[in-house]
C-alpha cells in the first residue's frame, strides 16, 4: 500500500482588480447593469493582463455575494466562469460571509492551493446593492428573538455602530467625523495621484433611459468634505445617535476579483507575485457590536503567524464606519491618523458593495507594498455582519530588509 | 421633416427608435467622448428600426453632438452602438407601402442620407460599435462612420434591400464597393440577398473589411471603446483591404453580379439591376452623386408594382405564416408522444428524420419486410451520422436521435402512438388498407395523417371506424428544406384531429396552410396546370426552348422543364393523370410527356457540353405538332391558365383566401416575392380581369394605388 503524495505550498496573490464603484440606487451608474456581468468583466480582465497563465490552468472560481438570487445567483463562480468565456472544465462555486465573501472566497481558494488541491484560483465578490437592497428576500429565524439569541438591532448595522460608540464612549463622534473627512481626503489625494485607476476595470453601463455609459471612476466619493460640512448631519440610526452618512460606508455597487496561485506554479508562468500569504483567521464576537469582529480576528491571525502587531508596516481596514476603524486602532494602540492605515482612504469614501470589499483591500495593499519595500508585513481586516471578523496578514515580495529610512 | 414625410409618419406607427447620447470619460487617459444608443425601448425581439421619427431623433442626437463640439467640449470621438442584441435593422418597412408618391420616396431616401451623412461629417472620428443584428439602414449607419468594432455575438448582418426589391440606398450601395472593394460588395448587396438572403457572419464581416475589429461579445463595449481610444491616439494602426479602382476590376465584378442576377432572375425583377448600376457607377462618383443616384433609385423602386408586391410577400410570410387561417383553437390539439411512419421509402424515412429532429418523441417505421425496414433506418442513421460529422450535433444528441428511431415490419408496433403518418405509394387502395389496419391496433383518438399529393383524403378515411382521425400533411420535396405544409381537412375530420395535425405541423416548424379536400390542394395543382400547359404547347409543335423559356420574364426559380425533372417525370405524368380524372376540360396529359417517361429520360437537357442543350432525343419525343407558338403566347397561356385555375379554387373555398395562395406558392413552390407569390403578378398585367373579369387582390393591398 502506497501512501498518496501531499504538498503543502506557498500561496501568493498575482493580481487583483476591481469595477468601478457605483451609488446604489436607481441614479446610480450601475442601475440597470447585472452583477453577474461586472463579476464577468472582472474575471476576463485577469485573463488579459496575466497572458502567461493558460486559462484551464485556473482550478476554481470562488464568487461572493451576499443577496444570492437573481443575477447574483445561480452558482454565480460557475456561471461567471462560462459567462466569460472560460474553458469548461474550469470549476466554480458561490460563496458567502456578508462583508467578507471576496475575503473568505481568497482565504478558501488559497487553503486549496496550500493543500495541494488547486494550483491557481479566481476568487472575488460582487454586491449590486442597487438591484439587492439589504436584506432582500431573508427569512430570520424567529428564534433569535424569542431565545434573546441577538438582539433585533443587531441586523442593522448602523445600530451596531452605534452601541459601539457606547461601548467606547472616548471614540466620540468627532473622532468619527475627523476619521470620515480623513478618508474623502485621502481617496482624493490617491485619486489625482493616479494610484486608484490602474486596478480599475471600465464597465458600459446600461440605461435604458440615457443609452449606454462607460463607468471608469468610483461615484460615491465626495472630495472636499471637511469638518465643518458634516457636523450638523443627522444620525439616521438613532436619534441624537453619532453615527452619520459622513461616517458610515454608502450604500454601492460593485465588482472585485483576484488571481492567486500557488508560488511554484506563479514562477512556472512567470506571474510576478504582488504579495505572499502569511496566514488568515476569522473571529465571531457579538452580534450587536459586529464592527468590533476585526480585533479578535487580528489577533488570532498575529498569534498563528507569530507575529506581533508591531511587525505590522500597513493596514487596509474596512471602513463599514468610522467607529470600527477606530475600535480597532484604539485597541492595537494605533492613532486615528496612522499614515500606515488606509493610505487610500477607505470605503466610507470609496463605498462598500458588501461582499465585494475584501478583495478591494487586497488589491490596494499589494499596490502599497510595491511602493513600501521597508514593509514587510501587511493586514487586511474587516468586520463582518452577525459579530464576525476577518484578518488576512501578508507578506511584501518586494521586501528588502531595510528599516524605513 | 418636411411636411410629406410627417403626413407618412402618422399613417402608420412608428415604433420610433431613440438616439440617446452620452458624454463618457474614456479609459487610458483617453478624454471623453460622445456615445449614441440606438433604442426603440423594446427588448431584442422587437428590433430597432428607422422610420421618419427616429430618423429625427438621429438627427438631433447629432445636432447635440455638433452643438457639444462647437461648444468646445473636446471629444476623442463619437461612437454609435445599439440596446442589447440588437444594432439597427434598417427603415422601418411598414412605412414603404404608404409612400404615395416618387416625391414623398425621394425624400425618404434623401432624409436618411442628410442625416447618417453627417455622421461622416463631424469634426471628429466616429466609431460604429456593432454589439448585434446590423441589416439594412442599420449596417449603413455603420458605413457611415469612419471606423467600425464588431461583436463576435453579432450573428445577422446584411444589406438585404434586394431581397425585398429595394437597394442599399442610405449611402450602402456607393460606401460599401468604395470600402471593401467591388466584387466584395456584391457579395454583399447582391448574391447574398439572392441567396435566401444569406446574412454575413462576423469573422466575415471582419475579413471583408468592413469591420476593422472583431471583439467577443462578453465585455464587447467597453473594449470596443478602449480599443478606439488606441486608434483615436495612434496606438492602433487600422488596416483595410486596398480596394481595386481600376476599369477592369469594376466592370469584370459588376458583369459578374449581372450574372448572378439573370441566373436568378432573367430581369424579372428591378431592384438588383439598379443596386449594380449603383455599385458601377460608384467608382467615379463623389459622394453627393452617388448619395443622390441612389435617391433616385429608391425612388423610382419604391413607386413600383414588383416593390409593393415584395412588402405583401415579406408581410405574408412574416406573419400571415404564423397565424394560419381557419386553424381550429390551439387548445384542442392532443398531446403527440409517438409517431408511427407507415413506410420506409425516401419520402418516408426523411419525413421519420424531420420528426425525430424537431419533435424529439419515439418515431416508428414500417414496411412490408425487414430488408425495407431496415433500409430505412440505415438511411436515417446515415443522415444523422452526417449531421454529427458536420459538428451539427453532438454525439449524445446523436445517441438520442437513433435511440428514438425503431423499425418493424409489424404495425402492432403504432399501438401506443399518437400520430401515424402514411408514406406509402399513391393509389387510393393501397392507402385505404393501409389505414384500416393502422385502425387495427392504434387508439381510437390517433390521428392518421396522409402524405399523399394528389388523392382525395375524404376518399381514404371513408371506410374507417373514426373517419374523423384523418387529416392530410402534405409536404414538400426536400422535406427538410421546403417550409411548406398543406394541412388538409376531409369531410369527417374533427376539430381536435386537425389542431392536433397543426400543433404537429408547427414543432415541425413549418409553416400550415389549411386546405380543403380538393384533388391536389394548393401548389400541385397550380404547377400541374402551368407545366401542363407548357408540355401541351410542346405536343403542339413549339421548340421545348422556347416554350421552356416563355416564363423567364417572370424570374422563377426554375424553368418549366427543369422543374419537371426535380419532380420526377413520372410522378409528373402520375399527378397529371389524376389531375385529368378530376378536371378533364382543363387537365390535359401531353403526349409527349407520356413519351418520354416511357423512354425513362429524366431531363430535357443535355449538359455534357457544359451548358444546357435540348437532348435531340427529347426533341423528336416531343415532335409531331404542327402548330408552334411563340414564347409570348405559351406564357400568355401558362397565366391565363394559372389565373382561371385560382378564381376557381377560391370560388370552390381550397383555401380562404388569395392570400394563402401566395403564400403556399412563395414557401411551397419557391416563387419569387416581386411577383407577390403570384396572384399579384396576375393582376399586374391584367391577366386576372381578362380571364376572370375581377382582380384578386383590391388596388394597393400588392401594388401600388
Amino acid at each position: 500500500m502506497s501512501t498518496a503524495a501531499r504538498t503543502s505550498r506557498e500561496v501568493v496573490f498575482v493580481d487583483g482588480v476591481r469595477t468601478p464603484f457605483g451609488k446604489a440606487g436607481p441614479k446610480g451608474q450601475f442601475a440597470e447593469t447585472r452583477a453577474d456581468d461586472l463579476i464577468v468583466a472582472l474575471i476576463r480582465e485577469l485573463v488579459r493582463r496575466n497572458p502567461s497563465l493558460p486559462p484551464e490552468r485556473i482550478d476554481e472560481v470562488a464568487i461572493a455575494a451576499t443577496t444570492q438570487i437573481g443575477d447574483q445567483g445561480l452558482t454565480l463562480g460557475r456561471t461567471a466562469a462560462i459567462l466569460a468565456g472560460l474553458p469548461r472544465s474550469v470549476p466554480g462555486y458561490s460563496i458567502d460571509r456578508m462583508c467578507a465573501g471576496a475575503m473568505t472566497a481568497v482565504a478558501n481558494v488559497s487553503a486549496g492551493i496550500a493543500f495541494g488541491a488547486y494550483d491557481a484560483a479566481i476568487a472575488g465578490g460582487v454586491e449590486s446593492m442597487s438591484r439587492h437592497p439589504m436584506g432582500e428576500g431573508v427569512d430570520p429565524n424567529p428564534r433569535f428573538v424569542s431565545e434573546r439569541l441577538v438582539d433585533v438591532a443587531a441586523l442593522n448595522m448602523g445600530v451596531t455602530a452605534e452601541n459601539l460608540h457606547d461601548r467606547y464612549p472616548h471614540l466620540t463622534r468627532e473622532r468619527a467625523d475627523a476619521f470620515g473627512v480623513r478618508s474623502q481626503e485621502l481617496l482624493a489625494k490617491a485619486y489625482a495621484d493616479g494610484v486608484i485607476q490602474g486596478n480599475l476595470v471600465p464597465v458600459a453601463t446600461r440605461s435604458a433611459e440615457k443609452g449606454w455609459g462607460l463607468a471608469t471612476a468610483d461615484e460615491p466619493p465626495r472630495p472636499g468634505t471637511t469638518m465643518a460640512d458634516i457636523a450638523n448631519l443627522k444620525t439616521p440610526f438613532r436619534v441624537h445617535g453619532r453615527v452619520t452618512a459622513a461616517t458610515s460606508s454608502p450604500l454601492t455597487d460593485g465588482a472585485t476579483a483576484a488571481l492567486v496561485a500557488a508560488a511554484d506554479v506563479a514562477e512556472e508562468f512567470g506571474l510576478a507575485p504582488k504579495m505572499r500569504l502569511v496566514t488568515y483567521a476569522f473571529a465571531g464576537v457579538a452580534p450587536e457590536v459586529m464592527g468590533v469582529g476585526p480585533v479578535p480576528a487580528t489577533e488570532r491571525a498575529l498569534r498563528n503567524a507569530g507575529l506581533g502587531i508591531d511587525d505590522i508596516g500597513l493596514f487596509e481596514v474596512n471602513e463599514a464606519f468610522a467607529v470600527q476603524v477606530l475600535a480597532f486602532l484604539d485597541h492595537f494602540g494605533i492613532a486615528d491618523d496612522d499614515p500606515r492605515v488606509n493610505p487610500w482612504g477607505g470605503a466610507i469614501a470609496v463605498g462598500h458593495p458588501l461582499a465585494s470589499s475584501g478583495v478591494r483591500l487586497m488589491t490596494q495593499l499589494a499596490s502599497h507594498f510595491e511602493v513600501h519595500p521597508e514593509v514587510r508585513y501587511g493586514i487586511t481586516t474587516m468586520c463582518v455582519g452577525l459579530g464576525q471578523g476577518g484578518t488576512v496578514i501578508w507578506e511584501n515580495p518586494h521586501f528588502d530588509g531595510k528599516k524605513d529610512a | 421633416m418636411s411636411e410629406t414625410t410627417t403626413q407618412a409618419a402618422d399613417a402608420f406607427n412608428e415604433v420610433v427608435t431613440h438616439a440617446f447620447v452620452r458624454e463618457i470619460d474614456l479609459p487610458n487617459g483617453g478624454g471623453k467622448a460622445a456615445l449614441i444608443t440606438l433604442d426603440n425601448g423594446f427588448d431584442h425581439t422587437k428590433p430597432t428600426t428607422f422610420g421618419p421619427q427616429g430618423l429625427a431623433s438621429l438627427s438631433a442626437a447629432l445636432e447635440q453632438i455638433e452643438a457639444m463640439i462647437e461648444g468646445g467640449h473636446d471629444l476623442a470621438f463619437v461612437g454609435v452602438t445599439g440596446k442589447p442584441f440588437i444594432f439597427a435593422v434598417g427603415a422601418d418597412i411598414k412605412g414603404v407601402r404608404h409612400v404615395a408618391n416618387r416625391i414623398e420616396a425621394l425624400e425618404m431616401g434623401q432624409l436618411g442620407h442628410s442625416v447618417f451623412r453627417r455622421l461622416g461629417a463631424l469634426k471628429v472620428p466616429t466609431f460604429a460599435f456593432i454589439n448585434g443584428a446590423a441589416m439594412g439602414g442599420g449596417l449603413e449607419i455603420a458605413l457611415h462612420c469612419t471606423y467600425r468594432a464588431v461583436s463576435g455575438g453579432a450573428t445577422a448582418i446584411s444589406l438585404p434591400e434586394c431581397a425585398l426589391g429595394l437597394i442599399p440606398g442610405w449611402g450602402g450601395a456607393y460606401l460599401l464597393p468604395n470600402l471593401i472593394g467591388v466584387d466584395q460588395a456584391i457579395t454583399v448587396i447582391v448574391e447574398n440577398p439572392l441567396n435566401l438572403n444569406r446574412q454575413l457572419k462576423p469573422k466575415q464581416v471582419l475579413e471583408l473589411g468592413i469591420a476593422d475589429v472583431l471583439l467577443e461579445p462578453a465585455d464587447f463595449l467597453a473594449q470596443a471603446l478602449a480599443w478606439a481610444v488606441q486608434v483615436v491616439k495612434g496606438e492602433v494602426t487600422v488596416t483595410r483591404p486596398e480596394v481595386d479602382h481600376s476599369h477592369e476590376a469594376w466592370a469584370a465584378a459588376v458583369a459578374r453580379g449581372r450574372a448572378l442576377a439573370d441566373a436568378k432572375l432573367h430581369g424579372a425583377a428591378p431592384a438588383p439591376y439598379r443596386a449594380l448600376d449603383l455599385i458601377s457607377a460608384a467608382r467615379k462618383a463623389n459622394p453627393d452623386e452617388g448619395f443622390a443616384a441612389e435617391d433616385d433609385a429608391l425612388a423610382d423602386l419604391v413607386m413600383t408594382d414588383e416593390l409593393r408586391a415584395s412588402m405583401y410577400a415579406f408581410d405574408l410570410v412574416q406573419h400571415r405564416a404564423k397565424r394560419p387561417t381557419g386553424a381550429p383553437d390551439k387548445a384542442l390539439a392532443r398531446k403527440v408522444t409517438k409517431v408511427g411512419i407507415v413506410g420506409a421509402g425516401l419520402m418516408a424515412s426523411q419525413l421519420a428524420l424531420l420528426f425525430l429532429q424537431r419533435l424529439l418523441v419515439p418515431v416508428v417505421m414500417t414496411d412490408l419486410d425487414q430488408a425495407r425496414v431496415d433500409k430505412g433506418v440505415a438511411y436515417v442513421h446515415g443522415e444523422i451520422d452526417k449531421m454529427l460529422a458536420k459538428g451539427r450535433i453532438d454525439g449524445d444528441k446523436a445517441n438520442r436521435l437513433k435511440g428514438l428511431l425503431t423499425g418493424s415490419t409489424d404495425k402492432a408496433a403504432f399501438a401506443d402512438a399518437d400520430f401515424v403518418l402514411e408514406a406509402v405509394f399513391e393509389e387510393l387502395k393501397v392507402k385505404q388498407q393501409v389505414f384500416a389496419e393502422v385502425e387495427a391496433v392504434v387508439s381510437p383518438e390517433c390521428v392518421l395523417a396522409t402524405n399523399t399529393s394528389s388523392l382525395s383524403v375524404t376518399a381514404m378515411a371513408a371506410e374507417l371506424k373514426h373517419p374523423e382521425r384523418v387529416v392530410g400533411f402534405h409536404f414538400f420535396n426536400p422535406v427538410a428544406v421546403l417550409p411548406l405544409l398543406e394541412i388538409v381537412r376531409a369531410e369527417e375530420t374533427d376539430d381536435a384531429s386537425l389542431a392536433t395535425a397543426f400543433a404537429v405541423g408547427k414543432s415541425l416548424k413549418k409553416t400550415c396552410v389549411l386546405v380543403k379536400d380538393a384533388p391536389a390542394f394548393v401548389v400541385n395543382r397550380l404547377l400541374t396546370r402551368f407545366l401542363g400547359t407548357v408540355t401541351v404547347s410542346v405536343d403542339e409543335g413549339t421548340p421545348i426552348e422556347v416554350a421552356d423559356g416563355a416564363l423567364d420574364p417572370l424570374g422563377l426559380p426554375m424553368s418549366p422543364f427543369n422543374l419537371l425533372a426535380l419532380v420526377g417525370p413520372p410522378v409528373a405524368l402520375h399527378v397529371a393523370h389524376t389531375m385529368h380524372e378530376a378536371f378533364p376540360e382543363r387537365y390535359g396529359v401531353s403526349g409527349g410527356l407520356e413519351r418520354f417517361v416511357a423512354a425513362g429520360k429524366s431531363s430535357a437537357y443535355d449538359w455534357s457540353s457544359g451548358t444546357a442543350v435540348v437532348d435531340p432525343e427529347v426533341a423528336t419525343l416531343f415532335a409531331g405538332g404542327e402548330s408552334p407558338l411563340t414564347a409570348e403566347q405559351v406564357r400568355n397561356r401558362a397565366l391565363e391558365a394559372l389565373a382561371e385555375e385560382i378564381r376557381l379554387m377560391l370560388d370552390d373555398g381550397v383555401v380562404a383566401e388569395a392570400q394563402d395562395i401566395d403564400l403556399c406558392m412563395l414557401l411551397g413552390a419557391g416563387w419569387p416575392s416581386h411577383l407577390g407569390g403570384i396572384t399579384p403578378y396576375l393582376d399586374r398585367v391584367g391577366v386576372s380581369e381578362r380571364v376572370t373579369g375581377q382582380r384578386f387582390l383590391p388596388r394597393g393591398v400588392a401594388s401600388l394605388l
